[in-house]
């Protein structure tokens, strides 16, 4: 269509929408917030027209790529290292989209902007397609590289596993809860507007740098939509300030959202780009590099800051503590040391480090060896079994971290760990942000103000309750993270495929049984708690005991 | 936004981590194996679909993770009324030293659930894309050959009012009901199915309003805007608004999709599409409308249709809640039979207005009532007697 024509036919389709006359159409998700009907200038801006050719033409290139990466052996070039991570994030990512998919009704009745609700509603079907293509591209995966173990089970692996919970509140927050604050504060103006550079553009990136170019195919063609969604979140939030009386909930909201995507995107994203990785060379940007460039100067530069003028209260303090976090605490090195930690109870292969990773680690994290190298080359001393025990099980200078109640990240960076009593129970949080998200953020009031359709932080948030006594092997096998022989496990702490390399059940035998921090927590007394904080804030890094001075 | 920025790749290395280069366990076992497949083979469409949408009672083993404010989280099965076999079973209970197993596959009858018409990403942009080619062209050829000079004034007010109000329907219903209830179903092949719905619904929308606007170009008397005046004010169109505005009302999703797919658009979208206007048109010298309505017709009987009698076979014939469900769909089938047969009543005075008639009101309500009777023997259900109204 011509440009004018174009203009003419959104023109024409904002006759379509109408004001009910005899019945109001049901309203089934709640909210704090207050919105006035104003008649807004955002037009339906979605002709289908031309949406629906556009979007096909753009699956022809990724199919003919996918054509093309089979025709031209791809995988005989691509990293095992790194494709062992895409079980996790292929195993995740498809639910988030969906959810954001199921998540575009919230906004229908409570934001009364019927010119909004069309350009949700595509929002709605890019979403399946984002879905639907991930799912797609994992399957290919699954029949083409060396090992589909962990893809061949991936949705009840996904399900079953405590990473795959920690991914999955990156879904779960966009459904459910006070429909602005899951539907628009998390899900659009943080999630898509901040974090999917890092998923989409930063990974893809890394991915090609290890010999897969399909990848960075579907999730830039993924990409593509993301800026019709976050103008979705925009006009959403403009009109969300111009009344007063959201300011504190939306102050609110972004905080949670801002720690809560960055404890959850930022620990996983960061350890695929670097530890995920064989790309070493020293001009490629680290992922703190990357944040510092796209979530920082990007989003919060570019994007949150100009809102200040329209009122938006932003949480300059938690960017500027996510970045500490990153840069000075090595948040996304603890994660990966604890996921390497917890190779067993996973479904991927997890490489050990080599010299020349120490190297550019060293380089970008000038003082990483000191703190990590120790610990990684116990990990691949300890990769194959010769009679010793799973690293977690060995003595090897770490002590096994507390789980966050909120993030459900475990407590890694030690002297953040908080704890407090809260619904009768004990809980220990990652840091005092994610206890106040537990704490203050999701309740019934806040700060004196009734928030009566404020969500719930609900589930069983704490993976190893489930298996408090039981032994690991039979852990492993009731997640159902065994291969076809009934006994090799899917995940491996090395990518040797040589079955008398590969640690089986009956490896796992004589380990002690899993014991639930939270569990144990939960039965001390009080002193014994008290003295389990004084020393848990002392320990670290890299899961080192507190020193044994006083 | 970021945009992607092209960024140096190291040089490629032999790797060999292609399948069937070595041999190990699962070296070979090479499908997803977390779900029965509905056939002998699984297919692509269920590879893509099936299990995303988690579900407490299989592999969810540490539950829902956020609530709304009454503490519920996910996709709660009594959001209808209707049950599939096992939905009384209660999720698999979770405390210290539980472990995760959840029920064998499929716990609950819903996720038996299949689309027939397997949409996912790739068929559902071909599908539009066609649909949006060829209206595009037809509109296309009409204009080249002048075909809407033939139209009479009479016609011209009955395509500028009638056909225009449509799109109404069209729009309310994609986004209020169709899209809304993508929300509610518990599994991801109803609520994917559910959304391509939405958006046959929307797009159809659309086409009748871009068509309306050709029309407002080509016709220089066609009124652009006197669809909103039959919407708003027209009293045989009044009916079917409030039917419309009803079917937004409702709260059950199975209810939702029930009354407007089995109900509505075979009693009153059938009725006046291809008993109406597919009639009317060429006898009035309109070779153009019918294809536009026809596209409609098609996404309707040929798609939506075809999922919707295929959700609710299996729960009128669940092997647990066939009755239960049986006795409920009954209760919906007065109801919005009533309702539907009562819109399409008020329609009756347009048939008059071409000057060239239609075939009479009466032989087209009785053609869809019979049709609409067909579908629902096909279902196990039986005709309500609201049907002779
Ligand atoms: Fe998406
Ligand atoms: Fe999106
Ligand atoms: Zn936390």
């Amino acid at each position: 269509m011509s440009r004018q024509s174009v203009a003419k036919a959104h023109q024409k389709i904002q006759e379509l929408s109408w004001e009910p006359q005899y019945h109001e159409p049901v309203s089934q998700y709640g909210t704090d917030y207050t919105f006035r009907k104003a008649q807004k200038k955002d037009p339906l801006k979605q002709v289908l027209r031309s949406y629906f050719p556009m979007q096909e033409e753009k699956d022809h290139r990724v199919y003919g790529a996918q054509d093309g990466a089979i025709r031209g052996n791809m995988f005989r070039q691509v990293q095992e290292r790194w494709l062992e991570w895409q079980k996790l994030f292929l195993s995740i990512i498809p639910l988030p989209e969906i959810s954001a998919a199921r998540a575009m009704p919230l906004l229908f009745r409570t934001v009364p902007n019927p010119e909004l609700h069309n350009g949700q509603a595509i929002q709605m079907i890019d979403e399946v397609r984002h879905s639907t293509i991930q799912q797609n591209l994992k399957r290919l995966y699954m029949n083409n590289y060396i090992d589909p173990a962990g893809f061949n089970n991936s949705l009840r692996n996904f399900q079953s596993d405590y990473c795959g919970t920690i991914g999955r509140q990156f879904a779960e927050g966009f459904i459910t809860g006070d429909a602005i604050t899951a539907a628009s504060i998390y899900l659009t103006i943080v999630a898509e507007t901040a974090f999917t550079n890092t998923l989409f553009v930063a990974m893809p990136a890394e991915a090609a740098a290890n010999g897969d170019y399909l990848l960075p195919t579907v999730f830039h063609s993924v990409q593509s939509d993301e800026s019709r969604h976050i103008s979705n979140g925009y006009a959403t939030l403009l009109m969300a300030l111009s009344d007063e009386s959201n300011h504190q909930l939306l102050e609110r909201d972004l905080r949670y959202a801002w720690w809560n995507n960055h404890r959850v995107v930022d620990a996983a994203i960061g350890t695929f780009i670097e530890y995920g990785t064989k790309d070493r060379r020293k001009d490629r940007e680290s992922y703190a590099e990357m944040w510092r460039r796209w979530i920082y100067d990007d989003y919060y530069r570019s994007y949150l800051v100009p809102l200040e003028k329209y009122g938006l209260v932003i949480p300059h303090d938690l960017i500027e503590e996510a970045w500490n976090q990153i840069w000075n605490k090595g948040y996304v090195h603890e994660v990966a040391q604890f996921f390497a930690t917890g190779w067993l109870a996973n479904y991927w292969r997890i490489d050990p480090m080599t010299d020349e990773d120490f190297e550019w680690f060293e380089y970008k994290y000038p003082g990483w060896y000191d703190k990590y190298g120790k610990w990684w080359e116990n990990y691949n001393r300890l990769s194959t079994p010769n009679g010793h025990h799973p690293i977690v099980a060995e003595n090897v200078d770490y002590v096994y971290p507390h789980r966050c109640w909120t993030c459900m990240v475990p407590c890694l960076v030690r002297e953040d760990m908080t704890m407090a009593e809260v619904d009768g129970q004990w809980r220990t949080y990652c840091h005092k942000e994610c206890q106040w998200t537990d704490e203050t953020a999701f309740r019934p009031t806040y700060q004196g103000r009734e928030t009566p359709n404020m969500g719930q932080l609900i589930g069983k948030r704490e993976w190893e309750t489930l298996y408090h006594g039981w032994n690991w092997a039979d852990v492993v096998s009731d997640m159902g993270f065994v291969r076809d022989d009934g006994k090799t496990m899917t995940a491996q702490p090395h990518l040797d495929l040589d079955p008398k390399k590969m640690w089986t059940l009956d490896h796992l035998r004589r380990m002690p049984p899993v014991q639930s921090p939270n569990v144990l927590l939960n039965e001390w007394t009080p002193e014994q708690r008290d003295a389990f904080h004084a020393d848990y804030i002392k320990q670290g890094p890299a899961g080192r005991p507190a020193p044994a001075d006083d | 936004m970021t945009t992607p920025q092209e960024r140096s790749v190291p040089k490629p290395v032999f790797t060999d981590a292609e399948a069937g280069a070595k041999t190990f366990p699962d070296s070979d076992s090479r499908r997803y194996n977390y779900f029965t497949p509905a056939k002998r083979k699984q297919s692509h469409y269920e590879d893509v679909t099936v299990e995303v949408q988690p579900d407490p009672r299989h592999y969810l083993s540490q539950g829902w993770l956020y609530g709304f404010s009454d503490g519920r989280g996910g996709y709660p099965l009594d959001w209808t009324v209707l049950k599939a076999w096992g939905s009384d079973r209660p999720e698999p209970e979770r405390y210290p030293g539980s472990g995760g197993k959840g029920y064998d596959w499929p716990a609950t009858g819903w996720h038996e659930f299949r689309d027939p018409n397997e949409e996912w990403e790739l068929t559902f942009y071909r599908y539009n894309s066609n649909v949006v080619r060829q209206v595009n062209q037809n509109i296309d050829n009409a204009r080249q050959s002048k075909a809407f000079e033939q139209w009479n004034q009479n016609w011209v007010k009955f395509v500028e009012r009638n056909v225009g109000a449509w799109m109404h329907v069209d729009h309310g219903l994609g986004l209020y009901l169709y899209a809304n209830a993508n929300r509610r179903a518990p599994t991801n092949m109803h609520n994917n199915a559910i959304s391509v719905n939405s958006m046959h619904r929307i797009r159809s929308a659309q086409d009748l309003a871009l068509y309306n606007l050709t029309l407002t170009e080509e016709i220089p008397s066609f009124d652009g805007q006197a669809h909103l005046e039959a919407w708003n004010n027209d009293p045989q169109w009044q009916g079917v608004r409030e039917t419309a505005e009803q079917l937004t009302a409702t709260d059950d999703w199975c209810e939702a999709i029930f009354a407007s797919n089995v109900i509505f658009e075979p009693l009153v979208g059938e009725l006046f599409r291809s008993q109406l206007v597919q009639h009317a048109a060429p006898r009035n010298g309109d070779f153009v409308t019918p294809t536009i309505v026809g596209v409609a017709e098609y996404d309707f009987a040929e798609r939506d249709l075809r999922y919707t009698r295929a959700m609710f076979e299996l729960l009128t014939s669940d092997r647990e809640f066939a009755d239960h469900n049986k006795q409920i769909i009954n209760g919906w089938l007065s109801t919005w039979t009533a309702r539907s047969i009562a819109a399409a009543r008020a329609l009756q005075p347009i048939w008059s207005q071409p000057d060239s008639k239609p075939p009479r009101f009466e032989d087209g309500l009785d053609a869809v009532k019979s049709r609409f009777a067909a579908l629902l023997s096909d279902l196990h259900l039986d005709v309500p007697k609201e049907l002779g109204q």
